[in-house]
């Protein structure tokens, strides 16, 4: 039996994502899935209902019949009260949840006997950024966020040298290089504007500046700062001097900067507040605070959720949380995606079965009710979330060390090359004693040869290696020399032997020396 | 003529010998080093033919065109991608011209033997060399030749397997047969027997007895020796045909050959050093074959590879400014060089530096991809070995894997347990984007997991690297 996903429309007031655009829905019928949408869903997104029927996905008149109709319901914010009640057992719910502050309806929803899929839950691991919806939520916010600034600002955000004057670029200030960070970051950047970032974990400071930012650096003791690979990848909360420090740096700093974007969050805490009203006030009129954590209080001590406010000294203040509804067709794209990466995890053999896999890391930490159980919040992933700890740096020798190792391997290596003399002598002379004169003149000239042999040979390129074992090959055959001394004996065995020695080392010959010539030939300098 | 001229002939051959090895220390001086040896060759059958002892001036001469004629036209016909199969079949065939020769120098020393002291006079060449020895002097010949023989059908046989291995024609895969070194064991103490009942008799009973044992020796040692181990097979026998001519050398009295013969093998000896050096292993564990144990279990490997396609290669490299090339045994079976070289040739048109990064033991033969990349018309000066090339991958943009597993295997460094631990290889993960292109899903030659293939920087370019290459090829402007 094929299962069939459908997406009701937001009722979130203001909400105009929608969590399936034509696209996924395409990718996820290859899933071996059916798909169905609720008529006018994608409306606000810019995905007519007649895009949906083209891409074979039924369009369902009410959001009643659709929770009837679909198997998986997958929308973008979390059920309201009368979502969760039209769930039934069997079915499964993917959405935003926040399970962490929505314990009424988890309840209701397990009690239900829904299987819920909170797209927030999903682990910061590797494998599973594909569905990570925070991070590509967070990506539009932050592009959006700096696109906000923009419209509120009264300035160029590149400099320029106009026949009407000099413009001085914009200066902005990103707080927290998370995703949205970054994203603001490079936006900014990519607008003309001097960046500057600000985060907690300086190991981020690499990325800051990838993206054409300047951190900020603090003047503070490494070993109290905050590892950031300890807690999933976010900043954990900071200690109170490196607080101070930190508002102290920003107070500096508040008078010189046109935009300050926000983006402090700390898991299941109130957002600090990093921008206090005094900073507000240094400000210049006339410049613009995203605060992009308003949901959570709000970095910004002036804050309001939701709302755009104006300071008396003229600074505007942004507190909206829907940065990503208010780019619908960009989010909802992302959103989709994520919901069919989800999807393809959900249904391992690509034949429109489910198989909800409870050993799985990603699919556990995601599920927050199942089988009419909470299942938050869900065991440690068993991988840690950013590569493991730092490796231990190999211990600098000092100089005196370095004298010391290489005058022991000097003395090393003169021992060994003394050893091998004196054996090698001491063999010759041995054989000496006892081969006959005659024997000893070949065997001179033999170890000279392999001794010039191992002199010459090192110095042999080893681009060139191939050619000198054709080479090799091609005067090796020099035992046809035998052969010829011995053709001319009587008995015609011998010569048959040789006749056949003969022959073969001329191939050797001929080929060796000529596939050495092609290849050499064909080495050029550029 | 007079033997004085002809020794004259050899030491000129000889300096004419080794000024062409030498001369391969560079590729401009390769060229003429190679003419150089040609020369060394003429010199040497030249003074031979019309020196003392040779006869059947006609025969000889024949011969040598007939085998000229077909070594000719191998080498015009030879794919560069089969250089490793010629190499070892010409090897087998200096092994088998030993066995010959040396079978001769024991018939020789038969008849000598056997005449009476008149008739010794009366002898001329090889046969009066023999007429006056000492019987000290014919017991070391005996030993001599007896070596050269087993050396030359060790040879023979390794090669021909190494061969069939390299052609495809053998499955290329590690087999024993049942009893495994201890079969060989037994066949060298045969040898070993003959040796001294050859030593005290002279019969050719043992010596036929030991040229069996020693081509059975070749035949097993190297079918129990898989694909990848092949660069140190191949360099060994090349080293071993040079110790047969030079033990042949010795039993014949005659000096080119045992400064040839010390020449080829010592070249031999080295590769197969420098090979075995490249893979962290031990000449011994090489040869009796499969990868040394563990010490304790390996580190697991986390994540998922991520594949990518032609579009997501092709746009990373249009923005890349630097671009390393990391070519193996894969490019050479899917015949991409030239893919490769075009790739090459486009993307330096448009400024970026590319550079290829070649490991020692990348290929089937020491320095094939060297010659593949030469073969496809990529400079020289742009191909450059693994000490020359580790350090600068944290300052490039794109690492492409072409086709190798192992000598890219970051296990070897950071993973103690790793069969391969300690191998040098080539740090491409330290690029800021890598590239594999790759068949399947496999693992390497030596049967273990990449991480490199799990990292996050690294995208896999499933499919065969030709047909990839040529899909990006028109993505690149």
């Amino acid at each position: 039996m094929r299962l069939k996903i459908g997406t009701p429309k937001e009722i979130h007031e203001g909400e105009r994502r929608v969590a399936m655009t034509p696209d996924s829905a395409t990718a996820l019928q290859k899933l071996g899935h059916e798909c169905a949408i609720e008529t006018g869903a994608g409306h606000e997104a810019g995905f007519s209902d007649a895009a949906y029927e083209a891409a074979g996905v039924e369009v369902v008149k009410t959001a009643a019949a659709l929770f009837k109709v679909a198997d998986v319901v997958a929308k973008v914010r979390p059920p309201t009260e009368t979502e969760v009640k039209r769930l039934r057992k069997g079915q499964t719910l993917i959405s935003f949840f926040y399970p962490g502050s929505n314990d009424e309806l988890l309840a209701q929803a397990a009690d239900k006997g829904a299987t819920v899929v909170a797209m927030d839950m999903v682990p910061r691991i590797s494998r599973a950024q594909k569905m990570d919806a925070l991070s590509s939520m967070a990506n539009i916010a932050g592009y959006r966020a700096v696109i906000e600034a923009g419209n509120n600002f009264g300035r160029f955000f590149t400099g320029q040298v106009t026949a009407a004057g000099k413009v001085p670029p914009a200066k902005v200030l990103v707080v927290g290089a998370g995703v949205a960070g970054l994203a603001a970051i490079g936006t900014a950047t990519s607008l003309g504007a001097i960046t500057y970032a600000f985060d907690v974990r300086p190991e981020v400071a690499e990325q800051i500046e990838s993206m054409g930012a300047e951190f900020v650096f603090l003047e503070f003791d490494d070993s109290e700062l905050p590892d950031g690979a300890a807690t999933g990848g976010y900043a954990p909360p900071s200690s109170p001097e490196f607080q101070a420090k930190q508002l102290e740096k920003f107070r500096e700093i508040a008078p010189d900067i046109d935009i300050v974007i926000t983006t402090a969050l700390i898991p299941n805490r109130p957002a600090p507040v990093l921008w206090t009203r005094d900073m507000v006030e240094a400000m210049k009129p006339g410049s613009v605070i995203i605060d992009l954590a308003a949901e959570r209080g709000g970095n910004c001590e002036l804050t309001v959720m939701d709302e755009k406010v104006v300071t008396d000294n003229g600074v505007t203040i942004i507190g909206y949380t829907d940065f990503p509804s208010r780019m619908a067709a960009q989010s909802s794209t992302l959103y989709a995606t994520n919901i069919r990466h989800m999807m393809t995890d959900l249904t391992p053999q690509k034949d429109g079965v489910i198989y909800h896999n409870m050993e799985d890391d990603v699919i556990r930490g995601a599920t927050v009710t199942h089988d009419k159980e909470v299942t938050f919040p869900p065991p440690p992933p068993k991988i840690q979330a950013i590569a493991a700890k730092p490796k231990e740096k190999p211990k600098e020798l000092t100089p005196d060390e370095k004298r010391a190792a290489e005058v022991a391997a000097f003395k090393a290596q003169t021992k060994q090359q003394v050893t091998l003399l004196v054996v090698g002598a001491a063999i010759l002379l041995g054989v000496g004693l006892v081969a006959p004169a005659s024997f000893m003149q070949h065997f001179i000239v033999f170890v000279l040869a392999v001794f010039v042999g191992f002199q010459v040979i090192w110095n042999v390129s080893h681009s060139l290696h191939t050619p000198l074992m054709a080479v090799t090959n091609a005067i090796s055959s020099i035992i046809i020399l035998g052969a010829l001394m011995q053709i001319g004996s009587g008995s015609f065995l011998v010569i048959l032997l040789a006749g056949l020695s003969i022959f073969m080392a001329g191939i050797n010959i001929f080929g060796g020396f000529l596939v050495t010539r092609r290849m050499l030939a064909m080495f050029q300098k550029s | 003529m007079e033997f004085g001229f002809t020794t004259a002939a050899y030491v000129v051959a000889a300096v004419l010998f080794i000024l062409s090895l030498g001369g391969l220390s560079g590729q401009e001086s390769a060229k003429r080093a190679v003419w150089y040896g040609i020369a060394g060759m003429a010199l040497a059958v030249i003074a031979t033919l019309i020196g003392p002892g040779s006869g059947l001036w006609l025969l000889s001469l024949l011969l040598i065109a007939g085998g000229g004629t077909i070594g000719y036209v191998v080498a015009q016909r030879v794919q560069m991608t089969e250089m490793p199969q010629l190499v070892a079949a010409m090897h087998s065939l200096v092994g088998l011209a030993a066995v010959f020769v040396g079978l001769n120098a024991h018939i020789e020393l038969g008849n000598v033997l056997a005449m009476g002291p008149e008739e010794r006079e009366a002898l001329d060449g090889f046969a009066a060399l023999l007429a006056h020895k000492t019987s000290v002097e014919i017991s070391i010949l005996r030993v001599e030749l007896f070596l050269g023989v087993f050396i030359g059908a060790i040879t023979f046989t390794g090669s021909v397997i190494a061969y069939g291995k390299l052609a495809g024609k053998v499955n290329s895969t590690a087999t024993k047969l049942p009893g495994g070194h201890a079969l060989n064991a037994g066949a060298a103490g045969l040898s070993l027997i003959c040796l001294i009942w050859y030593f005290n008799t002279g019969g050719v009973l043992p010596l036929i007895l030991m040229t069996l044992a020693a081509l059975f020796i070749g035949y097993h040692l190297i079918m129990g020796i898989g694909g990848a181990d092949m660069p140190v097979v191949v360099s060994m026998l090349n080293s071993y045909s040079g110790w047969a001519a030079a033990a042949i050398g010795f039993s014949l009295g005659n000096d080119l050959l045992i400064v040839v013969g010390a020449l080829v093998g010592s070249s031999g000896a080295i590769l197969s050093y420098i090979m075995c050096k490249a893979m962290n292993r031990h000449f011994v564990s090489v040869i009796l074959g499969g990868f040394g144990g563990t010490s304790g279990p390996q580190m697991e490997v986390e994540g998922e590879q991520v594949a990518i396609e032609a579009d997501g290669v092709a746009s990373a490299l249009n923005d890349a400014d630097s671009v390393i090339i990391i070519p193996g045994y894969g490019m050479a079976v899917a015949q991409a060089q030239q893919s490769v070289s075009e790739l090459v040739r486009k993307l330096r048109a448009k400024g970026k530096n590319v550079r290829f990064a070649i490991h020692p033991v990348a290929g089937r033969l020491p320095g094939h991809m060297n010659v593949l990349l030469a073969e496809a018309k990529v400079p020289y000066d742009i191909v450059l070995e693994m000490d020359e090339i580790n350090d600068d991958f944290p300052s490039t943009d794109v690492a492409i894997v072409i086709g190798s597993n192992d000598i890219v295997n970051p296990a070897a460094q950071e993973d103690p347990n790793s069969p391969i631990a300690g191998m040098p290889v080539l740090e491409c993960w330290k690029a800021k984007q890598v590239f594999v292109s790759k068949r399947g899903q496999g693992t390497g030659y030596s049967g273990i997991e990449n991480p490199l293939f799990f990292k996050e920087n690294t995208r896999m370019f499933y499919g065969d690297a030709k047909a990839s290459l040529d899909k990006l090829l028109p993505m690149i402007d």
